[in-house]
């Protein structure tokens, strides 16, 4: 009763409304219809269509979608007063409306139909009005959605969720008075304008003025888990015979709730690329010749049971995979080549945040929820582009700035969420341990930080405050290039809120200093007590849809499944009955070790399953020579990608719509993707395939499994913080880890009672500046940042297959600042080349201010523009992650 | 442009109602709102750049074209309405091959309608730069812009 609190009657009818419900919203979920034309659920309404009017007791007529019912509030939502106006707005919208209902998209669906019926609006008592059908031309620019503004009712829907909810704003009321329109900038078409193509305005719009190209239903749709970041929205997949032909939002999944990007919403025409691999290829004289899986498989047992000595074996597995798929290929590793050179492409994004937060806190995922961005109280951003990378998080972002809360971006590219910041602090590139440690020593100077926890909670405070002392303030500005004052305003902003929470990508992890990042943000938690508690905590946000399950699953050279250390006695035996084999007690080869290896003829076998590394790891010439130079490479793809080009044998892969499994996401949540068409072709579910090869390789138990499904179980069996992911219990909804047991509902908030550290304290790590690897200098002045951007994915394997969002994005330009782009006397759009000491690329050059001077910037998608023959292979010392975000290069007019 | 926009801007502080003046100064400027420049308004007070541009095409003083050389406003009145306006209008843009609300290629004649531009005994009548052209008349139109050759 307590929720329900308003009593107030509508026609008579006793209703009772929730707290903060509009008299529209009482209506609706009592299932009483009022028509309505700009009220939508997610935006604050604006009361402009006129339509859902109601009457009072005082006959004056209100908005029912902007006036909350007061106690005791009669409404009327039918009288002579209330017809005449509102058959009248009725009668209006539909003269100035292309009646083309039957071919029209949205047919069925569409608002403005409805309304029609529900006032019984005839072709007869039309007559008197004047038809005004506007003759503006469509725009069809935009490779996946269409604007046909002569069917606009302008409720302002598609405006509004622009611009509250996505922050982009490309469109907006152009030419208002009687000619008004909705309008990009200059009335230019979609495509040249900021328009992210996400689709959110296709699907807010209640009439067919925006509409998909593409409108065929599916016969069918399966519930499943977006493939592409570590947000992991939910998605519907509509498939016709065997074809996915449509993607949409799940409206009830918690973290998404219908949204997606353009990406998730129409990225999915890979699936039943022409180009995808159908059959196994086996090298023979420098050609790939297509194979039999029996033929494929035998070659590969022969070939694999060669390299089961030493470390002649080592694989990389998939953080596009499975969960399941990723289990098999470490339990491969381990048990059938009998080492633990196993490894992820989190070597190269994250694992500074798994080896930092492991150490302070014991667990290196994001300790909160994403569901709980919206709630915020003061959000700390650095490091990271979430509109770029991770739209729909970005849209949870939005939507706390519309709850309220404060915003602190730290980048030093003015990226599009500084615009909304109440702070903006653009350091020096690279100097991100000074800056926080400089934000720590503001915060005990003056006394803001939550000793209590300090005392209880944490240990080795004594030697933080050592290593603060000889950190002077004057110092700190001088190496950030960011004024005190600024400084100590974010300080105080983070450190007075009640709860703050910090999120962070690859601008702190991919640095030669990206543990140190880490625990600098770590002590800054720590020394606010904000950990262990809602709307606060650490976050790092995963990049890949399965990255923190590839982690989990013990893809990782150190770790078994649920990262139980190999070097531990206990464990290993607890594997080893179970796997019924011995286990090396030794950690495996990292990433770049076995790269290493390679090339100098030690490592002789790789097995790579769904990573392009040639593509993806920087200074790629080096990446090639070490792949070129082993005995026997298999690549499992669903692509022939330019690493599958090097292999002696290909192994056709299925993709995410393909098979049945689960995917962690960023926030430990795990979830399941379901198969919604049978393998295209030849292929096999990645799990199926390695399961296959163990067993020709003589393995008689262990690996003869059916289903993914039986995989899970046997996951749960092993891997305590997983022992709830089973699927009977993840059908309807998702589950955080740690979840122990079937009953378990999971862990949304990680460290709030004790830490998972050996003491069960956090612990504080003391700090000192390491300048990056490689400093500009005369040769090469400017600094060199790479990141991604909201077209493409990773590789772009998948992304670049569909020809139309090449259309949106293709080659990778380099981002500079209109000073220096002055300097080289540069115009925007003109080729120049990139040249690093590794090499030089070509590529397009895009001036803007989002570069500040001496930084450019570069995505690494593009198989042509290739930015990572450019990067440094300085890795951090303690995971060898690569530094992705510093090198020095030199511009040059071609 | 990046320096005459640093130079328009000094006098404002960067609020949002600084936005319509901001333009005025520009159109002053250049005789048009450059799309340029209407970005480098929504720069600096910090609202979209479709939102600057839905403000604009609010008001009929802003113009999103050049003007030529010669500026043409054909009057467009009740009066020269019913005298055959529109048939000027068609006339003159034949003659200088421009549309209605456009600017030649070589920046010499920008022709436009207008309401009414008071001199209603005068119709059809247009003004061309800062003359009134009165009682005009297709053939007029030829005499009028002799200067043209197509």
């Amino acid at each position: 009763m307590s929720e329900l609190e308003v009593n107030f009657t509508i026609d008579g009818l006793k209703i009772k409304a929730k707290k903060g419900e509009t008299i529209l919203q009482a209506a609706l979920r009592n299932g009483i219809y009022i028509p309505h034309l700009c009220y939508h659920p997610h935006l604050k309404p604006t009361g402009s269509c006129r339509l859902c009017l109601v009457e009072n007791e005082e006959s004056r007529l209100i908005t029912s979608c902007e006036n909350q019912p007061t106690e005791g509030m009669e409404v009327s939502t039918t009288s002579p007063k209330l017809d005449n106006a509102k058959i009248t707005v009725a009668r209006l919208l539909v003269a100035n409306h292309q009646t083309d209902c039957l071919t029209c998209a949205q047919d069925n669906q569409c608002k403005l139909q409805e309304i029609s019926s529900y006032f019984g609006i005839d072709e007869k008592n039309m007559d008197n009005l004047r038809y005004s059908i506007t003759d503006i031309p469509i725009d069809d620019s935009n490779p996946f959605l269409k604007r046909n503004l002569n069917k606009c009712v302008l409720c302002g829907i598609c405006v509004r969720t622009c611009r509250d909810r996505l922050g982009v704003s490309a469109i907006d009321f152009g030419y208002r008075g009687y000619n008004t329109r909705i309008s990009t900038f200059s009335d230019g078409p979609l495509l040249e304008s900021n328009c992210v193509s996400c689709g959110e305005c296709v699907v807010a719009c209640p009439v067919g003025a925006l509409v998909n190209n593409e409108n065929q239903k599916p016969d069918r749709e399966v519930k499943t888990t977006c493939t592409y970041c570590g947000v992991g929205c939910g998605i519907y997949l509509g498939v016709r015979g065997s074809k996915v032909i449509s993607s949409r939002g799940d409206p009830h999944h918690p973290l998404s709730k219908g949204n997606l990007c353009v990406k998730g919403r129409y990225a999915f025409k890979f699936i039943n690329n022409p180009d995808r691999l159908t059959t196994p290829l086996i090298k023979k004289n420098g050609d790939f010749v297509e194979a039999s899986w029996d033929e494929a498989l035998e070659f590969a047992a022969e070939k694999l049971s060669g390299y089961r000595e030493g470390y002649s074996f080592a694989a990389i597995s998939s953080a596009r995979c499975t969960n399941e798929d990723n289990y098999l290929l470490q339990k491969f590793t381990r048990v059938m080549m009998g080492n633990n050179n196993v490894d992820n492409s989190a070597r190269s994004c994250h694992a500074p945040s798994v080896a930092a937060l492991a150490e302070t806190l014991g667990s290196g995922a994001m300790s909160n929820s994403i569901d709980e961005i919206e709630d915020s109280e003061c959000l700390f951003i650095i490091g990271t582009n979430p509109t770029q990378s991770y739209p729909v998080l970005s849209m949870r972002i939005m939507d706390a700035l519309a709850n309220g809360a404060k915003l602190i971006v730290v980048d030093p590219r003015d990226i599009e969420l500084a615009e909304y910041a109440d702070l903006h602090i653009q350091h020096n590139p690279g100097t991100d341990v000074v800056l926080i440690m400089g934000m720590i020593k503001i915060i005990l100077e003056e006394n803001l930080q939550d000793q209590e926890f300090i005392d209880s909670r944490c240990e080795n405070f004594e030697q933080l405050l050592e290593s603060l002392e000889k950190l002077d303030l004057d110092y700190v500005e001088q190496i950030t290039g960011v004024n005190v004052d600024k400084i100590k305003e974010a300080a105080r902003m983070y450190a007075n809120s009640d709860a703050a929470a910090i999120f962070y990508s690859l601008g702190i992890t991919e640095h030669s200093h990206g543990t140190d990042n880490v625990f600098a943000l770590s002590n800054l938690a720590l020394v606010t007590g904000n950990i262990g508690k809602p709307l606060a905590g650490i976050n790092p946000i995963r990049g890949q849809n399965n990255v923190q399950g590839s982690c989990d699953m013990g893809c990782l050279p150190d770790v078994f499944p649920g990262y139980q250390k190999v070097e531990e006695k206990e464990v290993r035996h607890k594997f080893q009955k179970a796997w019924n084999t011995e286990l090396s007690p030794n950690k495996g080869m990292k990433m770049p070790e076995m790269m290493e290896s390679a090339v100098k003829g030690d490592l002789k076998a790789m097995y790579i399953m769904g990573e392009n590394p040639v593509h993806s790891e920087p200074d790629s010439k080096n990446i090639v020579d070490a792949l070129e130079n082993l005995d026997f490479l298999i690549v499992q793809d669903i692509f022939l990608t330019e690493t599958a080009m090097l292999a002696d044998l290909v192994f056709p892969g299925a993709s995410f719509a393909e098979k049945d499994g689960t995917f962690a996401n960023a926030d430990r949540r795990v979830q399941r993707v379901r198969q919604a068409i049978k393998p295209v072709g030849d292929s096999k579910p990645d799990w199926q395939i390695i399961s296959e090869l163990a067993q020709k390789m003589g393995a008689s138990t262990g690996f003869n499994f059916t289903r993914g499904e039986e995989v899970a179980a046997e996951i749960a069996t092993l891997a305590p913080i997983y022992g709830g992911m089973v699927y009977h219990c993840l059908e309807d909804e998702s589950r955080q880890w740690p979840c122990l047991s079937d009953e378990h509902v999971g862990t949304p908030i990680l460290h709030q009672d004790v830490f998972a550290t050996k003491t069960g304290k956090a612990k504080f790590i003391p700090l000192h500046y390491r300048p990056p690897a490689e400093l500009p200098d005369e040769e090469y002045p400017l600094v060199l940042t790479t990141g991604r951007i909201i077209y493409h994915y990773h590789s772009s394997t998948m992304t670049a297959a569909d020809e139309s969002m090449k259309k949106l994005y293709d080659l990778d330009p380099v981002e500079m600042n209109p000073s220096d782009a002055e300097k080289l006397d540069l115009v925007d759009g003109e080729q120049v080349r990139v040249i690093s000491r590794r090499g030089e690329i070509r590529a397009p050059i895009k001036i803007t201010e989002r570069s500040p001077e001496s930084l450019v910037f570069m995505a690494f998608h593009s198989p042509e523009t290739k930015t990572n023959l450019i990067t440094s292979s300085a890795c951090d010392p303690v995971t060898k992650t690569p530094e992705f975000k510093y090198c020095a290069v030199r511009v040059e007019k071609i | 442009m990046h320096e005459d926009f640093e130079e328009i801007k000094s006098t404002y502080k960067g609020k949002k109602s600084d936005i319509i003046p901001l333009l005025q100064d520009i159109q002053i400027k250049y005789g048009y709102l450059p799309g340029e420049m209407m970005q480098e308004v929504s720069r600096f007070v910090g609202v979209s750049k479709s939102e600057v541009f839905g403000v604009a095409t609010f008001y009929s003083q802003f113009r999103f074209t050049p003007k030529g050389r010669t500026h043409v406003m054909v009057c467009k009145g009740t009066a020269c309405h019913v005298s055959g306006a529109d048939k000027i209008i068609e006339g003159i843009e034949r003659h200088l091959g421009v549309k209605e609300g456009d600017v030649t290629f070589d920046m010499e004649y920008s022709l436009e309608s207008v309401g009414c531009l008071g001199c209603c005994a005068l119709a059809p009548c247009a003004m061309v730069n800062d003359e009134i052209k009165s009682n005009i008349s297709l053939k007029d139109v030829k005499r009028l812009f002799s200067k043209r050759k197509n």
